[in-house]
């Protein structure tokens, strides 16, 4: 037991969870927490926004599948972190928030920088906590970390009172405690997991769908083990993106909205699915109704809840999506089941994965999407981590840059909240620094984010940056162009700012590559800095992404390139 | 279908905010409510009942036990469940006769009645809420004047 201020409290807690850095700004209300960063040895990485701050955590949370913690003054400090919150809880990403709030005896008088961020937060949070003695606070950061990265992962926000930081208590830091409605583990499921393998040995047309929880779940070799032995072809979800490799032969990539042609068709004309980690969501079925009543469906989810509310499964697996998997691959072995022989499906799957290859029409000119990312892949090497903001090149990237090692591709796919990618880039290089770190960026969402180049010059986290500069803001100008008969509102970006001056003036390296050739040196340049960097590549701001299923439509209703 | 959930929560301020708002932000009913602590001061135990086809249950039940504050979530079979409403009734008096008619149906119905002034009855009746349903219909014909209901408040029967 020692006597010491919650402050003080909460930041010997988080070393005790391991904590390394914060990513965060300071304001009246959580200067106690600042001033402890004086006496520990927690490392303080300045953001230039809250927002910023809550998806650098976030990145590094994905990355390094711990907690990111974030700290946020209470008022706008508190509600300018909300997106970011929700951002990460729509993705199911381990992060813990840490606001500071007005002293108790303040608390519902509409104090100066007062919000009820406990209210406002309890939608987009896994859990949120508001100790109101000094002494709860050991036990509050003990039971948030936990919550934050068990079961399905989510945010966790922490709010304190100025008074509850300053304030002194006899601390107990105990690893024992109970939280009696939270049960995030279930026991593997073998009933369940060997009925999924007769179901899939007796389909003639089986595939699998990989969504997020498989990457959550680091659950790659498994899937891969599965596929291989029974020879299932491989779909994922957007969110799922790289839960297998996607050079595999096995690799059809990501179906949906905006999903590979020849995912979209073998999805649709598989007779049985085995989904993992996927919450079939209307951008990766669009709607399911064509097709599901052929469609037998296999359903593993460690969230219990979303087994029957977006889809109706004939079997459920819920627990640890690797668990069961692992369970699976088990069983396989056991009743030595080895598929080596390749169906006429399995025949087709490869045969319509190479029509497509030769026959997507790609954009014409030299500058085209599909072979400014293909160049980006030729030279980043596979184990880089990549994020993405939100937009037409978020959907290019899912198309046309393909990840080679598993779980290194991030974006933010439930929210799709722009701006993301960059500071969550700069978690990520937190998270893994030896690694090449890239941001593919569209302008539009760089924009909202852009002065976290702050953060990653000053704090000396090198990420690039990868703008495919369209000038506008592209996905929206692709929906004006095929739904509103070309009326172009609010989308002209009219080349501002200059992102090549702009990174200067941040102290990064700005480098325009208007041919294959410039961008070729302009990566090996990035590649090679110790300085972040802003690759601004010109791009033909008519380039439509496609294929494209619009909103409310069936996958098998695809706008291919004319 | 009609649904009678009942949740043991741990009692701490908050948790009707969060299990109200689940039900909002997912797009499901409250049919009615009622909340009381449990012979266990650290709980409280809510009774919901709510409307929906078999698939929305399933999910409101399992989004509420998702929830952390939630210690149990039982939807509960009518069948094998006592669950009865408070209702008060203030009822016109126009007629010489009504008092009389209106004590009738009390009577016939097991309800209480209180405050009889001139011109107005209280009817106090604890039912099931199809019959507290089908009491309003009976008294609608005097002039109902004002209602006011507990939400229903729900246990299982034992087994033996």
């Amino acid at each position: 037991m020692q006597n010491m201020t919650g402050a003080k409290a909460l930041m010997t807690a988080m070393e005790k969870e391991g904590v390394k850095q914060v990513f965060g700004l300071p304001g009246g209300a959580n200067l106690p927490m600042y001033d402890e960063f004086a006496r520990c040895n927690i490392r303080h990485i300045l953001a230039r926004h809250e927002q910023s701050a809550a998806h650098m955590a976030d990145g590094f949370g994905r990355v390094s599948r711990k907690p990111g913690v974030c700290f946020a003054t209470s008022g706008p400090g508190a509600t300018n972190i909300l997106t970011g919150i929700a951002t990460a809880q729509a993705d199911s990403a381990p992060m813990v928030a840490v606001t500071g709030q007005v002293p108790v005896g303040m608390i519902g008088k509409d104090a100066f920088q007062e919000s009820d961020i406990i209210g406002m937060a309890n939608p987009v949070v896994k859990y949120a906590f508001q100790p109101r003695t000094a002494k709860e606070i050991p036990e509050v950061v003990k039971k948030g970390f936990f919550i934050a990265e068990t079961g399905r992962p989510g945010p966790v926000l922490i709010d304190i009172p100025k008074d509850v930081q300053t304030n002194e208590a006899e601390m107990i830091f105990q690893d024992e405690f109970k939280i009696q409605g939270y049960h995030p583990w279930a026991d593997p499921d073998i009933v369940n997991v060997e009925k999924a393998i007769d179901m899939l040995l007796y389909a003639k047309k089986p595939i699998i769908l990989a969504g997020g929880g498989t990457i959550i779940s680091s659950a790659f070799a498994e899937l891969q083990a599965v596929a291989e032995t029974l020879m299932l072809p491989v779909v994922t979800t957007f969110k799922g993106k790289g839960a297998f490799p996607e050079t595999h032969p096995l690799s059809l990539g990501p179906i949906g909205m905006h999903g590979h042609a020849e995912a979209n068709k073998m999805m649709t004309e598989a007779d049985c699915v085995l989904a993992i980690g996927t919450r079939f969501s209307d951008r990766s079925v669009g709607t399911f109704e064509a097709f599901e009543k052929r469609l037998k469906i296999i359903h593993m989810d460690v969230d219990p809840a979303e087994i029957g509310k977006n889809q109706t499964a004939q079997i459920a697996v819920i627990g640890d999506v690797r668990v069961n998997l692992r369970v699976m691959v088990k069983l396989l072995l056991q009743k030595a089941i080895k598929k080596t022989d390749e169906s006429p499906w399995v025949r087709h799957v490869k045969e319509t994965k190479a029509y497509w290859k030769e026959n997507l029409k790609l954009h014409p000119g030299e500058m085209g999407a599909a072979k400014v990312l293909r160049k980006l892949r030729e030279l980043l090497p596979a184990e880089s981590i990549v994020t993405t903001e939100v937009g037409q090149h978020q959907m290019w990237a899912s198309l046309f840059y393909d990840v080679i090692q598993p779980g290194t591709f991030f974006s933010s796919t439930g929210l799709g909240t722009m701006g993301w990618g960059f500071p969550a880039a700069i978690g990520a290089k937190v998270a893994k620094p030896d690694v090449p770190v890239v941001d593919i960026a569209g302008d539009g969402s760089f924009s909202m984010t852009e002065n976290s180049l702050a953060t990653a010059v000053l704090e000396d986290i090198p990420v690039i940056v990868f703008i495919l500069n369209n000038s506008s803001l592209g996905m929206v100008a692709q929906w004006q162009r095929t739904f509103y008969n070309r009326r172009m509102i609010g989308v002209d970006q009219k080349g501002c700012p200059d992102y090549v001056k702009l990174a200067e003036s941040y102290g990064a390296q700005g480098i325009r590559a208007q041919s294959i050739a410039e961008l070729d040196s302009a990566i090996k340049t990035a590649l090679g800095n110790n300085v972040a960097t802003v690759i601004d590549i010109p791009i033909d701001p008519e380039e439509d992404v496609l294929p494209f299923v619009a909103p409310g439509t069936s996958l098998e209703d695809m706008i291919l390139p004319s | 279908m009609w649904a009678i959930l009942s949740l043991l929560v741990e009692n701490k301020p908050g948790i009707l905010f969060k299990v109200t708002h689940l039900f909002r932000s997912r797009n499901f009913n409250i049919d009615s409510i009622s909340v009381g602590v449990t012979e266990n001061p650290d709980y409280s135990k809510m009774t919901i009942t709510t409307l929906g086809d078999k698939r929305q249950i399933d999910q409101i039940v399992k989004q509420l036990d998702k929830m952390i504050d939630t210690v149990k979530v039982e939807h509960l079979d009518e069948h094998k469940t006592v669950y009865r409403e408070l209702s008060l009734f203030k009822i016109r008096l126009s007629n010489a006769n009504d008092s009389m008619e209106i004590n009738k149906l009390a009577n016939a119905y097991g309800a209480k009645v209180h405050d009889v002034k001139k011109d107005s009855i209280m009817i106090e009746l604890t039912a099931a809420p199809a019959q507290i349903k089908a009491f309003k219909e009976l008294v609608r014909p005097f002039g109902i004047l004002d209602i006011a209901r507990t939400g229903v408040a729900a246990l299982q029967r034992s087994k033996a």
